[in-house]
């Protein structure tokens, strides 16, 4: 098998299988409507992009699991996403402050990952670059209407960036999987994504009226599997069935 | 206008309607016909909402991928649901607001079915396939309704509940062809939607007190008793076909009648229900209001931004 190729894969994935089950935790209790819709869409946006991912991993790993093995059967030190997108939906403010944190991120590695030497990799970023665009400007947007909305979206805002912050800089992180894939021309060179990533998330945030937190102490850990305490539950619910049930079809 | 003015118009009205006219919204209409379809479009776009919670209420847990993205499609698309049905109703003169303030108090009314726990992976199917199946044959007469943007909207809308309820059967027959405890979960869950899904298509027809002025206006076409006998007849053979049992020891082929005969239903439980005391209404409720309550600092805050781009185009212009 080749190892940091899966590897490399299952820690692109995980990113999304993890956000799109936080997304998938609101629906039905959104604000209004639409943003009910918009949310439910990401969501779903996310696990399609999952399932190409894990159905490529399942073929590379060769040993018969399926992608819902992958998804479904892991344990908690095995699943590779970054800590910021196991973060709790606190508010509407901290979902969508989440989300705009990763997806500005998410759009940049797409965008280099459509380059890989890898044709599947370099066919799955071209087909969910479209969709990170809508979640980014999506996101964006109300990041931009909250913060220059009312005062107290303003403060709510501000606050759910300034807690998701510590989270940001492990998204330049480079694993041993990471560093060989780029090696080979198939991964993304994270660490070059991080300048232009502070530039441009500064510059919504001085347009939506917020302050770019100053505090340089970071969080690390979920691309090696050591998580915060939210993802266990996170992982009870996404496993309960296949674990309660194990090697049934659904 | 003079009496004999208005009875002048509302003859003409009613003559359109027997000539399948639509009523489009800036047409004169009767106040009884406007108040009628803003109840019953508005209680339309409330089941769909509400609808979302029990099957929502798996999203998280849903046993695979392929099925997590289908449920999720398929909540989003009663989220639309009620988008287009609410829309539709504001062209009667009343805003969504308006509407959502009387779900929350009660005053207006969503389909009962909804207040009924979904406790397994099966209840899934089972809302798809009974669920579904019963609210299309509600449904599709109202596509040839007499106000047009109620038929237009549900055009679209029986297009998507169609291939909802073949997804639900799908998810049963997998259950029943799965092994003995995914059959017994399918069972299971037939035997508890069954009888609420028949209470779905509404009171016999001796006390229904809707019904004669519905039909005058094509917001029906069958009575609620010859519904639930073309559901049952439509939905017996397709429990028969995967081996599951309909939860009725009374329920028998009628050589003369050509249907199904079928046992009593409870309506004790359906009044019950009705009535805001089934086992989930109030948390269904509760759930609503305190997502609406809970959103309203973000709605106001897009409404103080989109008022202050505004001004400031205001000013770049002055």
């Amino acid at each position: 098998m080749k190892e940091n190729l899966y590897n490399f894969i299952l820690g692109i994935a995980d990113n999304s299988l993890i956000l799109g089950q936080r997304m998938g935790e609101l629906c039905g209790h959104g604000p209004s409507l639409e943003t009910d819709i918009a949310c439910t869409n990401i969501s779903l946006d996310l696990f399609g992009q999952v399932r190409s991912y894990f159905q490529y991993a399942a073929k590379i790993a060769g040993d018969g699991r399926t992608e819902d093995d992958i998804a479904m059967l892991r344990k908690e030190r095995e699943y590779k996403n970054v800590l910021l997108v196991e973060q709790p939906n606190i508010d509407f403010a901290f979902t969508l402050g989440r989300q705009f944190l990763f997806d500005v991120y998410h759009l940049a590695f797409l965008s280099e990952l459509q380059k890989s030497t890898d044709l599947t990799l370099s066919a799955i970023a071209n087909k969910c670059i479209k969709e990170v665009s809508y979640h980014e400007r999506f996101s964006s947007d109300w990041v931009r209407r909250l913060g220059d909305g009312t005062n107290e979206s303003n403060q709510k805002i501000q606050e759910a960036i300034n807690s998701l912050w510590t989270y940001t800089d492990e998204l330049f992180h480079q694993t041993k999987a990471d560093i060989a894939m780029v090696e080979q021309g198939i991964g993304v060179d994270v660490t070059k994504l991080k300048e232009s990533y502070y530039m441009q998330v500064g510059q919504l945030l001085e347009e939506a009226t917020l302050e770019i937190p100053e505090s340089k102490w970071f969080q690390k850990g979920g691309k090696e599997g050591v998580h915060t305490e939210h993802l266990g539950y996170l992982l009870s619910d996404l496993q309960y069935m296949q674990r309660t049930y194990p090697n049934m079809e659904w | 206008m003079s009496e004999e003015q208005i009875k002048n118009l509302e003859e003409q009205f009613e003559a359109r309607i027997a000539r399948d006219e639509k009523i489009e919204p800036k047409d004169w209409m009767p106040e009884k016909y406007r108040k009628t379809h803003i109840r019953q479009m508005s209680q339309h776009a409330h089941s769909e909402i509400v609808g979302m919670l029990p099957e929502g209420n798996w999203i998280t847990r849903a046993p695979s991928l392929r099925r997590k993205v289908a449920l999720l499609a398929k909540v989003q698309d009663e989220a639309g649901h009620g988008l287009y049905l609410y829309s539709a109703t504001e062209t009667l003169g009343i805003s969504r607001d308006e509407m959502y303030e009387q779900l929350h108090s009660g005053k207006a009314k969503y389909s009962s079915i909804f207040n009924y726990p979904t406790i397994t992976w099966a209840d899934m199917g089972a809302i798809g396939w009974l669920v579904d199946g019963a609210a299309i044959i509600n449904q599709v007469p109202l596509c040839n309704t007499s106000y047009g943007p109620y038929a237009r909207a549900m055009i679209r809308v029986c297009k998507e509940e169609s291939f909802h309820q073949r997804q639900g059967f799908e998810i049963m027959m997998k259950l029943a062809n799965g092994t003995p405890e995914q059959k017994d979960m399918a069972q299971d869950a037939l035997n508890r939607w069954w009888w609420p899904s028949l209470m779905m298509l509404g009171p016999t027809d001796d006390v229904s007190v809707h019904t004669a002025q519905s039909m005058k206006w094509k917001l029906k076409r069958k009575s609620n008793d010859d519904l639930r006998q073309q559901f049952i007849d439509q939905t017996v053979p397709q429990a028969e076909l995967i081996g599951l049992t309909i939860p009725d020891a009374d329920l028998k082929w009628n050589e003369t009648r050509g249907s199904y005969d079928f046992g009593e239903i409870d309506w004790d439980e359906f009044w019950q229900v009705v009535k805001g005391h089934g086992p989930m209404n109030k948390e269904r409720m509760k759930a609503r209001v305190g997502a609406w309550e809970r959103g309203e600092w973000v709605r106001d805050a897009a409404m103080a931004h989109a008022e202050k781009k505004q001004e400031r185009k205001q000013k770049q212009a002055g």
